[in-house]
């Protein structure tokens, strides 16, 4: 019922709201702007080359956030050969992380990459969602609040990386799911993540953003035929928290390397600045999602193609 | 003043030395090495590791996993910049390097000193899997997680092994 009220109250504001949106966005918008991401920020850089597909880190995952028990025990890597609608595994309602494998030509064992949420400086999923439900924290997480969330779904349309699953169980009690860093259990106690500290390989290696990016700088230089030249989440989509060291081009091992340098949002962020009040511009919302929908539509088919085409 | 004279001389002669016979005048010998060394310190969701030291001992050479620390001359380039002349330490253990507690508020802070080079030391467990497994892979060792270490009930439950999958015909860990 609480949620109901929510979106009603949030109906009526629309109407009352548009002469207000005006004269409260001038500041914020200036704020938006300027926010490169918080200095402190702590991270995670992902080493494919040393991740050897072990999935102690989804069990961990699983176990630390209480999701529910999943098909497959995580010994079991037959999941590595699943397929859904010709994707590999993606994270969803009931996983905030999953681990797949790679078959590359020119290496002769598989790679394996885990996903999660990325936790962007500048996330697309807070900065599309119009009631606040996103937090950044201080310490470089990406938080959700299930109690102000409409259930709208436009965040999981504007993150680039494919990241926020809709719990579909409940319909009146719309809930976004997604890794949160373990922010409540661990981050902000300034503990890594389950799933860093279960990680035989140190696959994960957890530090402050700036230290992690030294340190990747430093094993690419220092190991220069290990890895390609480059630290996916340096810079996309603005930088990321959790960035990522591959062997081989990194569109080979399923990333969307099309993803532009700059925050995704940014060329909206002017009017996203003024979130509460978006309602006043509706259609140009509308249109954008719908833009950045056939976009990902478009990268999606791409996809496909390149999946087949490895078999 | 004379005494410190003295001291540098020393010194000096002994890197030279060093540098004469970096595998042989302060390197610790493989006879003097213990036959099996038990892996416990970090032991939760497996079992400790019997490792048979003896064994690996014909297998390795000693640089190949203590690094510089037995006094042999490192292979890879980046620690011969300043280890080529190392001498032997005063323990070889790896915990005495490899943190246990790897990512703790202590380790993070230790890391963000500017002048340390050694920003990217693997913790204890990265440091055992990641040479470990590496050799194996190459020399085709075992490499399946309950080939060196069974599960322990905790390890079980977190890995929810009871679960039955509702397809058949899955495959299961191959080295169960
Ligand atoms: S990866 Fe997606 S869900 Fe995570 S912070 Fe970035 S935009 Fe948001
Ligand atoms: S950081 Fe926490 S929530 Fe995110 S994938 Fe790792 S264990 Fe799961
Ligand atoms: S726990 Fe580490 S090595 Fe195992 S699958 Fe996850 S990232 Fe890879």
């Amino acid at each position: 019922m609480k949620k109901l009220l929510n979106r009603r109250t949030f109906l009526k504001g629309s109407l009352a709201g548009s002469a207000a949106a005006v004269s409260v966005g001038r500041s914020q918008k200036a704020m938006a702007k300027d926010f490169e991401g918080y200095p402190e920020s702590m991270g995670v850089l992902v080493d494919l080359s040393r991740c050897v597909g072990c999935r102690s880190c989804e069990a961990a995952c699983n176990e630390e956030q209480n999701l529910p028990a999943p098909e497959k025990p995580f010994n079991d890597f037959s999941v590595f050969d699943e397929m859904h609608h010709g994707q590999k595994r993606r994270t969803d309602e009931t996983r905030y992380t999953v681990v797949n494998r790679y078959d590359v030509p020119e290496i002769d064992h598989p790679l394996f990459r885990k996903i999660q949420c990325n936790h962007c400086q500048e996330p697309a999923c807070l900065t599309s969602c119009f009631v606040n439900a996103y937090t950044k924290t201080p310490e470089g997480a990406v938080i959700y609040d299930a109690s102000v969330c409409v259930g709208c779904r436009t965040c999981m349309v504007a993150c680039p990386f494919y990241i926020p699953a809709f719990r579909y169980s409940s319909a009146f009690n719309p809930r976004i799911m997604k890794c949160i860093f373990c922010y409540d259990t661990r981050l902000k106690n300034g503990q890594p993540p389950a799933c860093v500290e279960a990680c035989p390989q140190e696959a994960l290696t957890f530090g402050h953003r700036k230290e992690l990016i030294r340190i990747g700088h430093q094993r690419i230089r220092e190991n220069k035929d290990q890895y390609v030249d480059h630290i996916y989440g340096e810079h996309e989509a603005g930088g990321t928290a959790w960035m990522y060291l591959s062997p081989v081009d990194f569109e080979k091992v399923g990333f969307d390397t099309s993803v532009p340098k700059e925050p995704i949002l940014n060329f909206v962020k002017d009017f996203l600045a003024i979130v509460p009040m978006v309602l006043t511009i509706w259609p140009a919302l509308f249109a954008g999602i719908h833009l950045l929908a056939t976009r990902k539509d478009g990268i999606k088919k791409q996809q496909q193609t390149e999946g087949e085409t490895e078999k | 003043m004379r005494s410190t004279l003295m001291a540098t001389l020393s010194i000096m002669i002994m890197m030279a030395i060093g540098a004469l016979y970096p595998n042989q005048s302060f390197a610790l010998d493989a006879e003097d090495a213990p036959e099996v060394v038990e892996l416990d310190a970090l032991s939760d969701l497996y079992e400790p590791v019997t490792f048979d030291h003896a064994m690996h001992v014909d297998a390795a050479e000693c640089v190949e996993c203590h690094h510089h620390t037995t006094g042999q001359q490192p292979v890879d380039p980046n620690c011969l910049r300043c280890h080529a002349t190392s001498e032997e330490t005063d323990s070889i253990s790896c915990g005495e390097c490899h943190s246990a507690e790897r990512f703790s508020p202590q380790d993070l802070k230790e890391r963000s000193n500017p002048d340390l080079y050694h920003i990217d030391k693997p913790g204890l467990k990265g440091a055992y899997h990641l040479n470990c497994v590496g050799c194996h892979e190459e020399v085709d060792g075992p490499t399946g997680c309950q080939d060196c270490h069974a599960m322990t009930e905790k390890g079980k439950k977190q890995f929810q092994v009871s679960i039955v999958p509702p397809k058949a015909g899955s495959k299961k860990d191959a080295h169960e």
